[in-house]
């Protein structure tokens, strides 16, 4: 298969508050292809889960889209109808969130709520919907199936319910998945179960676009990544590459703080200095203010990104 | 579950004869014997005498209590000292008049207010939003005998639409209702969209919207179940607010009902009828309490499975 | 202004790598930016205008009560035998009453009334509640049964019954009238109290105060109590306009405040029979609760926005 599944191009998002407009992602390029797992990765806030939203038409309100160009399949998405965005939502494209606790309805069973998706997308009668959703429930590793379907939310475990959330996700064989941090409130044994369920739905055809802000969720599944910092791309590349060679100093200070984590000597290192407020951005590189290896340029002008090495590297920093 | 529903049965029952030990007491602290007040200056002391004892006015307030509360059990009240009528023959003819009053008041807030609420907020900040919210203040902060008064003016006197007082037919009982429900709308159309804001900020819509569903089917489908659990609870705090404004709606609309018993029996010093009256009108509070209970425990599920 | 502080912000970080001091005040500012009790009612004047427009209508209601010999060339009980019922006019603002008084004077003398039957038994049933609500919520057991059963109780009678019986029990009068409406009122301060201080009993700093050994009494009135503070001053702006309408509704049966004194509601209630040639006697009354109400809910609601204490839960 060729072409892209999820082209995103200049996308800005922006947040209209009371205090001024805010830009949450700005001057977005991002691509997914077929069978590829793609992360996001960047500090909360930086504007991962935004862009997310915006593919999926579901930026909270008083944000909006302002500008650019979202295509799945190659077809526009940005600027359809409501009607066609709900089409879309849940067969095409489909999404699964942070908080297995409190995405799914405690009022509805949770069978019920995995048919939905067929019964809203699909012709078919409840009961083949029913038998569908037991299959995908399967699919996804969950026992005792029919029985799990009679539960309500409250009555299943963090990893059962991240489970049905997949399930819900993928029970019209979307092109694509958007994760959004969906292990972060699982422990660890658990995300590493949902991470392989994940490789494995990817094998079978779904290109998925996973959001964390783990770095080693990000480099145990994915096969591209995208640094985001202060509402931009700072830094992309393949996950080899970029975790070996990190060019952009936000990325290296990011590896640095992980690494430093790990090993048990010495002191946690950290990135010194805190995320700037985005209302009120720095001049020039949104990063300068907490940069070890900042120049007078750094301070006046934001680098467009920039060729770093290896083929399909890209950085945004004028000392690449 | 049904373990939870009993002890709940038997928490209302207790709380029942709280409130009826309560009200014993306060009409027995009185100073002066009710009698004697009642038969006024010149009565005779011996005839008093011979009442008070009768009544088993001259025994311990707790005798007295357990007279009652056995008497009660049995349907008995005593008897009105004013009209020379059983209590409970009283209270039922007039509690039809409430009962159908409430209903139809009850009726009115809750249509109007939950749509008016369910617009509001989901065109929240438009005009319509401002509109209605402006609107439910208004009605939450009318008094009760100004929108009767009102009503009864423009609708009754000066265009005729409307009789005036009694209830003959159905028709004298819409403008009371209109009146007592007005307040509750507002009331009701406040949290509707107050608690529908909340829901729609959960991360349960998001999942649905990703579902493909629109905006009419997250609302209806997800987000109004959700809305309706604490609007279930403000139900039974509004019978309360109901009966309390019953009592002006009766009065001005000459409306033989529980409230309007309960001020005939005060300017009587009818104290058999007002005990009656007004223990009553706690126990339509104490049902409605829980029921409303019970429903919430149907309607929602995590505390079904919890009790 | 909240601009300014900002852009004071913007500024800080365009200077390179800060040394850690200026990093740790950075934080501090940046997270620990604690808000004033005085910056929250700048912020609520900021956001909600009908709010400042409400306390503003509450404090001429005030004044008006205050000055009331002064704003008015009338007596309050000056009769004229040949001016009865006559319409408002430029002689008469509101008009005049059966007995040729003058209303507008009226209306400002039973402001007097009105005004401190909201806020008397508001706040005896408040400091009654908030202390019985914590003792509930703080010792549990026993204390917290009795209590909470008796509160059952109060709040089962429909809260117009329950002070007309309490009425009927002390007589009318003005004294009476506060002592009814903080009884009927006291139970339901006394629930969100003690749910308040269920909440609050959880929290480390409470924790910790029992581990050091702070006596209970100073855990209950010198810890809880004040953490409840934003909790109580939006329940009183909303509990004070539903006093001053059980009141009027009292009066209106004829059950509160009696004659020669005079309440809004016994206006409304002396005006009723004539409600048909001289509406103005019972309307005038009745627009004037319904304002004062209403300016104490738009104030309670903008208050409720900035305190917001039920999101905590």
């Amino acid at each position: 298969m060729s072409g892209k599944t999820l082209e995103i191009r200049h996308l800005n998002t922006s947040f209209f508050t009371q205090k001024g407009e805010v830009g949450a992602a700005k001057d977005i390029c991002l691509e997914v292809r077929p069978g590829q797992i793609v992360g996001i990765v960047g500090e909360s806030g930086c504007g991962k889960s935004v862009t997310a939203r915006s593919v999926m038409g579901l930026v909270k309100y008083p944000g909006r889209v302002v500008s650019g160009e979202i295509l799945l399949n190659g077809t526009r998405i940005t600027g359809i109808s409501k009607k066609e965005a709900c089409s879309l939502r849940g067969s095409e494209v489909s999404m699964i969130f942070q908080e297995p606790m409190t995405s799914l309805n405690p009022v509805i069973k949770v069978g019920r709520q995995v048919e939905e998706v067929l019964l809203i997308h699909k012709k078919i009668t409840k009961k083949e919907a029913k038998k569908e959703a037991a299959k995908i429930l399967e699919a996804v590793g969950i026992s005792d199936v029919a029985s799990r379907m009679e539960c309500y939310p409250h009555q299943l475990s963090g990893g059962l319910r991240q489970r049905v959330m997949i399930a819900m996700a993928m029970i019209c064989s979307p092109s694509l998945l958007i994760a959004d941090e969906p292990t972060t409130a699982l422990d660890v044994t658990v995300e590493a179960q949902i991470l392989r369920l994940m490789k494995k739905l990817c094998e079978a055809g779904t290109s998925i676009l996973l959001i964390s802000h783990n770095l080693g969720v990000i480099a145990q599944v994915c096969d591209y990544v995208y640094v985001m910092y202060a509402g931009r791309i700072v830094e992309q590349g393949e996950t080899f590459t970029l975790f070996d060679h990190p060019a952009h100093p936000y990325t290296r200070g990011l590896l640095g703080a992980a690494k430093s984590l790990r090993s048990d000597a010495g002191l946690l290192k950290t990135i010194p200095g805190v995320v700037p407020n985005l209302l009120h951005l720095p001049a020039g590189c949104s990063f300068s203010p907490r940069c070890d290896s900042c120049m007078d340029l750094c301070r006046s002008e934001m680098p467009d990104m920039l060729p770093a090495g290896e083929k399909g590297h890209l950085t945004r920093c004028w000392r690449s | 579950m049904l373990h939870n529903a009993l002890q709940r049965l038997l928490q209302s029952i207790l709380v029942l004869l709280g409130c009826a030990l309560m009200i014993f007491i306060m009409l027995r602290i009185i100073p002066g014997n009710p009698i004697a007040v009642l038969m006024g200056e010149h009565a005779d002391t011996a005839v008093i005498e011979r009442m008070t004892a009768e009544l088993g006015l001259d025994q311990p307030v707790l005798i007295q209590f357990f007279r009652y509360i056995g008497g009660a059990l049995r349907g008995d009240f005593g008897t009105s000292y004013s009209l020379g009528k059983p209590v409970s023959a009283l209270i039922a003819s007039a509690f039809v008049n409430t009962l159908i009053l409430a209903l139809m008041a009850a009726l009115f807030a809750w249509v109007l207010g939950v749509i008016s609420g369910i617009i509001a907020a989901v065109k929240k900040n438009s005009i319509l939003d401002h509109l209605f919210m402006g609107a439910s203040l208004l009605g939450v902060s009318m008094p009760v005998f100004m929108t009767a008064m009102l009503l009864q003016y423009f609708l009754s006197f000066r265009l005729k639409w409307f009789p005036i007082a009694g209830t003959d037919s159905l028709a004298g009982f819409l403008l009371p209702a209109v009146a007592l429900g007005w307040n509750s709308a507002g009331s009701v159309a406040r949290l509707v969209r107050s608690t529908l804001l909340e829901i729609l900020e959960e991360d349960y819509i998001d999942t649905a919207r990703a579902k493909g569903r629109g905006q009419l089917g997250v609302l209806v489908l997800h987000a109004l179940r959700n809305a309706m659990l604490p609007v279930i609870t403000m139900m039974a705090i509004q019978l309360s607010g109901l009966l309390s404004g019953a009592v002006i709606t009766e009065t001005i609309f000459a409306i033989n009902g529980i409230g309007r018993l309960a001020v005939q029996a005060i300017s009587a010093r009818d104290i058999p009828l007002l005990q009656g009256t007004v223990l009553f009108s706690a126990a339509i509070v104490i049902i409605g309490n829980f029921i409303a209970d019970s429903l919430y425990n149907v309607l929602d599920p995590r505390i079904r499975r919890r009790g | 202004m909240f601009q300014s502080r900002a852009q004071k912000f913007a500024r800080r970080y365009e200077k390179p790598n800060p040394d850690s001091r200026d990093r740790s005040e950075e934080l501090k500012r940046e997270i620990g930016e604690e808000e004033t009790f005085f910056s929250l009612m700048r912020r609520m004047a900021h956001e909600n205008k009908l709010a400042v427009f409400s306390a503003i209508v509450i404090l001429l209601f005030i004044l008006g009560a205050v000055f009331a010999p002064f704003l008015t060339r009338y007596s309050y009980h000056d009769m004229d035998l040949l001016n009865r019922l006559s319409a408002p006019s430029a002689e008469h603002l509101f008009g005049t009453d059966e007995a040729g008084r003058d209303i507008f004077t009226r209306l400002l003398y039973g402001s007097r009334v009105s005004l401190l039957t909201g806020v008397v038994p508001t706040i005896l049933s408040m400091l009654g509640g908030a202390v019985l609500g914590v003792i509930s919520g703080y010792h549990g057991g026993w204390a917290d049964a009795l209590i909470m059963r008796l509160a059952d109780i109060m709040l089962a009678f429909p809260s117009m019954l329950l002070a007309m019986v309490i009425m009927y029990m002390l007589g009318g009068g003005l004294i009476n009238v506060f002592l009814t409406l903080a009884l009927v009122n006291w139970a339901s301060v006394a629930r969100i109290v003690r749910s308040e201080v269920l909440a609050l009993k959880e929290t480390e700093y409470v924790e910790a105060a029992r581990v050091i050994g702070v006596p209970e009494r100073t855990i209950m009135f010198r810890h809880l109590l004040p953490n409840c503070l934003p909790t109580m001053i939006v329940l009183f702006t909303l509990n004070v306009p539903s006093a001053i309408l059980t009141e009027s509704s009292l009066s209106f049966l004829g059950l509160g405040i009696q004659e020669p004194r005079s309440s809004w509601g016994l206006m409304v209630n002396a005006g009723r029979q004539f409600l048909y040639n001289a509406p103005w006697l019972s309307l005038v009354p009745s627009i004037a609760i319904m304002l004062i109400v209403l300016a104490f809910n738009f104030l309670g609601d903008g208050l409720r926005d900035v305190l917001d204490p039920y999101q905590k839960r």
